[in-house]
């Protein structure tokens, strides 16, 4: 059992078919965990981050946040959030960084916290992901169990960070 | 020489939309418009889906209010489904859903105080605005920052219990709601520890208030005088006349108090409202018909509400609400500023009636739904946290929905966030040599005040960059700044 609290954070649109990654990330590692009886993780979702999300980041040893990515990436990547200084001008655009430079604000606390991106492809209105982003999570998320066997190295390797 | 120049994007609202300002050659506002230029198309992505999935599909509209988008939906599909207009829901459908809407009301006033306004009053709106931010009132003021965050919080907690998850929520579903409140989320909202309880979000609401009183009585001259225009008000009220954010007639009032629409029937909206179109905005220009495009423009969302209503059914709000009604004599309160003072009071409105509803034992027992004979058009209507939102369809004998009509709050408040930019635009611009982000931030606060979600009124995708442009009337460009 981990001796660490960590929180699976994914957030997008389901109803806008890649957008929706984050999300689907999020249901299939809850039940991986419940099958592996693992404890002291936490699972959320959300249509985009927002101001108390601060609250729960500070809550934990490591946060990973999961979104869609509409860059030109492989099939995923991970990365550790900076507490950004830039500050959102519209509450829909909430980034991790923003979430966690909230966190440093209100809590003093920069717990770990990383982004994974997972490449989409098709943005319509519309419920389901596309088979190539299907394929992007899976390889994403055998990955992210790896790393979660020692979530001490990810907590480690943040604070050289 | 004119100058013209561009506000792109508004800052500190949901959504994105950009404003721009003539001056002429004296120095005088020649003109000011508020442009919503993103493409709204959503009552066409609706049309031939069945009619049930309405209330989930309506919550991609937007993630800033998609609870108010679910319940407008689910009270037009309610006439729909032979369950009445609104008041044919058995005790725990509309007290369940009630609880939804208090909770979405609850966090999405305390974000918009907290998070959106506070910069503006407690650095002053001409502030550096690289500390004008929630990260400088979370440096300066950090207690009443984590209260905004926790407020937040528990808004959010009280929708994900009531409509079953944070996203694409399910709990309201045509003639009814599909959950009960179980013992144990009770029990964490009335006696969570603390600060996340209801006892301590209702203490926390009665100081926000009292913070923007003595706020309001240190500035009086800016709150009172700050986009001051006379317009007509429009919402729900109960038919006893108290406030109602969930149900209700639809009573409009002019500026002097005179009701002009008169507790009619919101099934009946198209007889009253009519919307006209304008070709530099997506958003169109809500009117009441009978009063025509120039004279019937409304106000809608709290300062409206506070103005249509009688008396509110909460002790703690209807004793602020006397002192609100009485800085104005008993008229109708005109003053964007006091948007805010208003929001605030249906704060504390809405945590109270988070507690009575808590303390219900109808929310843990009862019939969920209610089902009668069909009909084929329905309408929903709801007082979202940013005003009246109007949800209408009709069905084929498919059961599929062939028309779809929405009118959200921001676009009611349309002509009202034009005419307040203009205000702002003509007291702060008027004579001045150089134009200051303070000054434009000045126009920024007038649209704040009426809490636009343009991403609701048209349909948001992806970000615009944050660029302000000075031009001359031949379209060159002067100075740029805020990028």
């Amino acid at each position: 059992m981990s001796v660490y609290k960590i929180l699976i954070y994914g957030y997008g649109n389901p109803g806008r078919q890649d957008d929706g990654l984050g999300n689907a990330f999020v249901e299939k590692l809850q039940q991986w965990a419940m099958e592996q009886n693992l404890k002291n993780y936490t699972f959320d979702s959300n249509y985009q981050l927002n101001i108390e999300d601060a609250a729960d980041v500070a809550e934990n040893d490591l946060t990973l946040f999961i979104d869609a990515s509409t860059e030109d990436i492989e099939n995923f990547i991970l990365t550790p959030v900076d507490a950004s200084t830039q500050v959102a001008f519209t509450t829909h655009a909430a980034s991790p960084g923003y979430i966690v430079n909230l966190c440093k604000e209100l809590y003093q606390k920069t717990p770990a916290t990383y982004l994974l991106h997972i490449k989409g492809y098709e943005w319509d209105f519309r419920e389901g992901l596309t088979e190539k982003a299907k394929q992007n999570l899976n390889i994403a998320l055998e990955a992210i169990k790896e790393k979660l066997q020692h979530p001490e190295i990810l907590i480690n390797n943040f604070k050289d960070f | 020489m004119e100058q013209k120049i561009t506000i792109e994007p508004v800052t500190r609202v949901e959504g994105h939309g950009k404003v721009t300002i003539y001056i002429d050659d004296e120095g005088n506002v020649s003109q000011s418009r508020l442009h919503i230029v993103e493409f709204r198309g959503f009552e066409r992505f609706v049309q031939g889906r069945p009619y049930w999935e309405a209330p989930v599909l309506v919550q991609r509209l937007c993630g800033i209010c998609p609870v108010s988008h679910h319940l407008a939906a689910a009270k037009a599909l309610d006439v729909i489904v032979g369950a009445g207009t609104g008041e044919g829901l058995t005790p725990t459908g509309e007290k369940m859903r009630r609880l939804m809407h208090y909770g979405q009301m609850f966090q999405s006033h305390a974000l918009h105080f907290f998070h959106l306004v506070s910069p503006d009053l407690l650095f002053g709106i001409d502030a550096d605005p690289a500390i004008r931010n929630i990260i400088g009132v979370a440096r300066k003021f950090p207690d009443l920052a984590v209260q905004g965050v926790m407020m937040r919080k528990f808004g959010q907690e009280i929708i994900k219990a009531t409509a079953g998850k944070k996203i694409h929520g399910t709990g309201a579903i045509p003639g009814g709601i599909n959950k009960h409140l179980t013992q144990e989320e009770k029990d964490s909202f009335i006696n969570g520890p603390d600060p996340l309880n209801i006892d301590k979000m209702i203490s926390w609401s009665e100081e926000a208030v009292n913070f923007l009183k003595s706020y309001h009585k240190e500035n009086k001259d800016f709150i009172d005088n700050f986009a001051v225009f006379p317009s007509n008000h429009l919402s729900l009220v109960r038919k006893d006349g108290a406030l109602d954010l969930y149900h209700g007639v639809l009573r409009a009032v002019d500026s002097e108090g005179n009701k002009i629409l008169h507790d009619v029937d919101y099934q009946d909206y198209l007889k009253y409202i009519n919307e006209e179109v304008r070709s530099w905005s997506y958003m169109k220009f809500p009117f009441l018909t009978e009063y025509g495009k120039k004279n019937g423009w409304y106000r809608v969302g709290p300062l409206a509400r506070l103005n249509t209503c009688e008396f509110i059914p909460t002790p703690l709000a209807q004793k602020e609400f006397e002192e609100f009604k009485a800085y104005t004599k008993g008229k109708p309160n005109n003053m964007s500023m006091h948007m805010h003072w208003a929001r605030l009071i249906e704060l504390l409105h809405a945590a109270e009636m988070m507690k009575e509803l808590l303390n219900d034992p109808d929310l843990m027992q009862g019939e969920l739904v209610i089902k009668g004979k069909k009909q084929n058009e329905g309408v929903g209507l709801i007082e979202a946290p940013r005003g009246t939102l109007f949800h209408h369809y009709r069905i084929n004998e498919h059961d599929q929905i062939e028309m779809a009509n929405l009118i959200v709050s921001t676009t009611n408040n349309n002509e009202p966030m034009n005419v307040a930019v203009n205000h702002a635009a003509r007291q702060f611009m008027t004579g001045q040599k150089k134009i200051t982000e303070g000054m434009m931030n000045a126009v920024e606060v007038a649209i704040r005040a009426y809490d636009p979600c343009l991403s609701c009124a048209t349909h948001a995708l992806g970000q615009m960059p944050l660029e302000i442009t000075l031009m001359d009337k031949e379209g060159n460009v002067i100075d740029k700044a805020r990028t």
